[in-house]
């Protein structure tokens, strides 16, 4: 597991020039008429580095009713309250975040599996929130996802190979009825796993074993984008890391994109290219890992990453660790202005009335410092939490 | 990576062979290489592991005395259904009152028509009681399976879909179950002069399916939220597939447990409706039928109610005791 004081090699290499990559991109959106349209254009193959998924202004809320016959709505959950990020071809995504802030819904949107109240998911170019049917299907072949309990996540009346083979059978096109029991053997190779399980039931297997058997099932339509909701959170920390390390293989062998999203900040920071953190159903920040671990400018990624623990005891005792106040408050009624002003130490009246917008700070603009990333506080200011 | 191949005898050059035949079956292919005592040892372990979770349920239930004493005799009274004429030669409605009437039971001559005695219209007891196996089982099975089709697709429908068709599924359940079911049953057949079985059973299935019907609903509201239900959708399957693949096989086990331990109470249902006089009539032979006359001469003749009762009370006994068994063994909390 990467630790966070740890200088990470890669990300030096990987670190794109940082004003040429900006976190939200004009959206190149296509008229699709028909179907085989759609399909024609999610078909069509996208450079390395160009955006695959623009994800604008995306809003979930969930609607709170009361009464038992005519049900009125008195209010919603804003489990996410407009969220803007690009993903780009071939590179991981992380979003970081306490539990309830929104991760995993705007993984369940971006799946299509929860229908968005408001905003706009283009994937190449082509709007999934508004596509149903036929069209959506195609999407679906290319945007998979991987769980995070993988003891609820297979059906433990099926076999392994009726798991992984299920993709198959739903979509037929993909691999001919004769060729599907040796293909599912391939996966169970490429996750590393004896192919000769394939009769096996899941609970046959261990945690990380079976995690396995639902990275081979997403792998199994040969898909662009995996979506990674806590992949590794229910597993042992051993574990994790072989789980993680196959999951930086597959992308590199089969040229993924992830969005991968964990509590987890070390982990994040050890697979993520760029990590975008959120606090109550809205971007707090967004960079590479190298912007947001060592130069974070928002107050809560600072908190959050006083929070990881150091295993050194010597450099513990220099660090300061920021301490929150009060609990999260309620997405069903969201502070006014700066959602975080509530826990803030910085909080003034103008955080209270002007909703921060997620862009480079003002004073940052224009200045080539890794500070200069796109951060939703009035007060932003570079503290390197990490390291102090 | 210890978890990576953890089969030390798998290696990738007996892997194509192994997996075109059944990959899991108990034979090992590399057995012939191991020592002596390795092949048995392996077969054991493989046998241990080939199981899924109605083989879990099996281990245990083979275990279960009461599954074994319970499933010999709902065994023996399907075969006593089947076949009557395997286990007496006598006729149920060859009435004999001149030598038989009300003649005490000769229980050391086994399996005669004297043995369980004579009924007041010098029937041999032990062959209607063995001849009214047919129509409890047949009543029984026959309510149970209905209710289960008819209760388990409206359960599932509501509880997937839920919303308004929920609500309005819902409600007709709660309708009918609000009607006492053995006045229910009274009424329902009293509109009919013909009360065959099909009739009785068509009478109980229409009172008995609400409470299929709720356990269903129940079953499939936790089973829908399952994440492999989503990963399911997330692939872009249909609701036709997820119902019958994945709802359906993993919300049965509660339906199950609660049919077979209700068919103990469909067969005492009958029973009391024929003893009531509104279920089964003459000539259809029926212990409920039995009950009802023997009770006008009890007093002097106990033996004329003892034999039909005491087998309506072990059959329902033994469907009782074999759901029981069966949903211990499905409990996965009580393993």
């Amino acid at each position: 597991m990467a630790d966070p004081t740890k200088k990470d090699e890669a990300a030096d290499q990987k670190g794109a020039p940082r004003d040429t990559t900006p976190n939200v991109t004009e959206v190149d959106v296509v008229d699709a008429a028909s179907v085989e349209e759609v399909e024609a254009v999610l078909d069509a193959p996208v450079e390395r580095g160009e955006p695959i998924l623009q994800v604008r202004n995306l809003v979930k809320h969930f609607p709170l009713t009361q009464g038992i016959l005519f049900k009125r709505q008195i209010g919603a959950v804003k489990a996410v309250d407009g969220v803007s990020f690009d993903l780009y071809q071939g590179e991981t995504l992380g979003i970081v975040g306490e539990s309830g802030c929104g991760k995993s819904t705007v993984a369940k949107l971006l799946m299509t599996l929860e229908q968005a109240t408001a905003g706009e998911v283009f994937y190449k170019g082509q709007d999934i929130t508004k596509l149903s049917g036929r069209a959506l299907k195609a999407v679906r072949r290319n945007i998979q996802m991987v769980f995070q309990d993988p003891y609820t996540s297979l059906n433990p009346r099926m076999t392994v190979g009726d798991i992984i083979g299920e993709p198959f059978e739903i979509h037929p096109e993909v691999a001919p009825k004769g060729d599907r029991r040796r293909k599912v053997q391939d996966l169970l190779d490429v996750v590393g796993l004896n192919p000769e399980y394939i009769n096996r039931y899941p609970h046959q297997f261990s945690g990380g074993q079976r995690q396995r058997i639902g990275i081979a099932r997403g792998l199994a339509l040969n898909p662009e984008i995996i979506i990674c909701d806590e992949p590794v959170s229910a597993l042992d920390v051993s574990v994790q890391a072989q789980v993680i390390n196959l999951m930086e293989k597959l992308q590199d062998e089969f040229n993924l994109s992830y969005i991968f999203i964990a509590h987890d900040l070390s982990i994040v920071r050890h697979i993520s290219d760029r990590v975008g953190v959120m606090y109550l159903g809205k971007m707090a920040e967004i960079g590479t890992d190298e912007e947001i671990y060592d130069h974070p400018t928002h107050p809560y990624t600072q908190a959050l990453l006083s929070a990881v623990p150091v295993p050194d005891p010597s450099a513990r005792d220099g660090r300061e660790r920021i301490i929150l106040s009060g609990d999260v408050p309620s997405p069903a009624n969201p502070p006014s202005g700066c959602r975080f002003r509530t826990r803030c130490w910085k909080a003034e009246d103008k955080c209270a009335k002007e909703v921060p917008l997620l862009a480079i700070p003002e004073r940052f603009v224009g200045q080539n410092t890794p500070a200069a990333h796109e951060s939703a506080c009035h007060f932003a200011e570079e503290k390197d939490v990490v390291h102090a | 990576m210890p978890e990576i191949y953890d089969n030390p005898q798998s290696g990738p050059g007996t892997r194509a062979g192994n997996a075109a035949v059944a990959a899991d079956r108990g034979a090992t292919p590399t057995s012939p290489k191991a020592p002596a005592a390795g092949p048995s040892l392996e077969d054991k372990v493989r046998e241990e592991k080939a199981r899924s979770l109605w083989g879990d349920a099996w281990r245990d239930l083979r275990r279960n005395p009461y599954f074994i004493i319970s499933s010999f005799l709902v065994v023996l009274l399907v075969f006593i259904a089947l076949f009557p004429g395997w286990f007496t030669s006598a006729d149920p409605r060859d009435a004999d009152l001149t030598n038989h009437f009300l003649k005490k039971p000769e229980l050391g001559s086994f399996f005669t028509a004297d043995w369980f005695g004579y009924d007041n219209q010098g029937r041999s007891i032990y062959a209607r009681v063995i001849y009214g196996t047919r129509a409890s089982i047949q009543v029984g099975v026959g309510v149970t399976v209905i209710v289960t089709i008819v209760g388990g697709l409206m359960g599932m429908l509501a509880g997937y879909f839920g919303g308004w068709l929920d609500a309005l599924l819902s409600r007709i359940t709660d309708v009918f179950f609000g009607i006492p079911f053995l006045l229910g049953a009274l009424v329902v057949l009293n509109a009919f002069t013909d009360r065959s079985v099909p009739v009785v059973i068509g009478a109980l299935a229409f009172l008995g399916w609400t409470q299929i019907a709720r356990v269903m609903r129940g079953s499939v509201i936790t089973t829908k939220q399952a994440d492999y239900v989503v990963a399911a959708k997330a692939l872009g399957a249909g609701t036709s597939r997820i119902l019958i693949k994945h709802i359906l096989p993993n919300a049965m086990a509660p339906v199950i447990v609660v049919a077979t331990i209700a068919l103990g109470g469909y067969i005492s249902a009958e029973a009391t409706l024929s003893y009531l006089g509104m279920g089964l009539a003459e000539p259809t032979v029926s212990w409920g039928i039995d009950i009802s006359s023997a009770s006008k001469v009890v007093r002097n003749n106990p033996h004329a109610l003892f034999f039909p009762a005491g087998m309506l009370t072990l059959t329902v006994f033994a469907f009782i005791m074999l759901g029981d068994a069966v949903r211990d063994a499905l409990d996965p909390k009580l393993r």
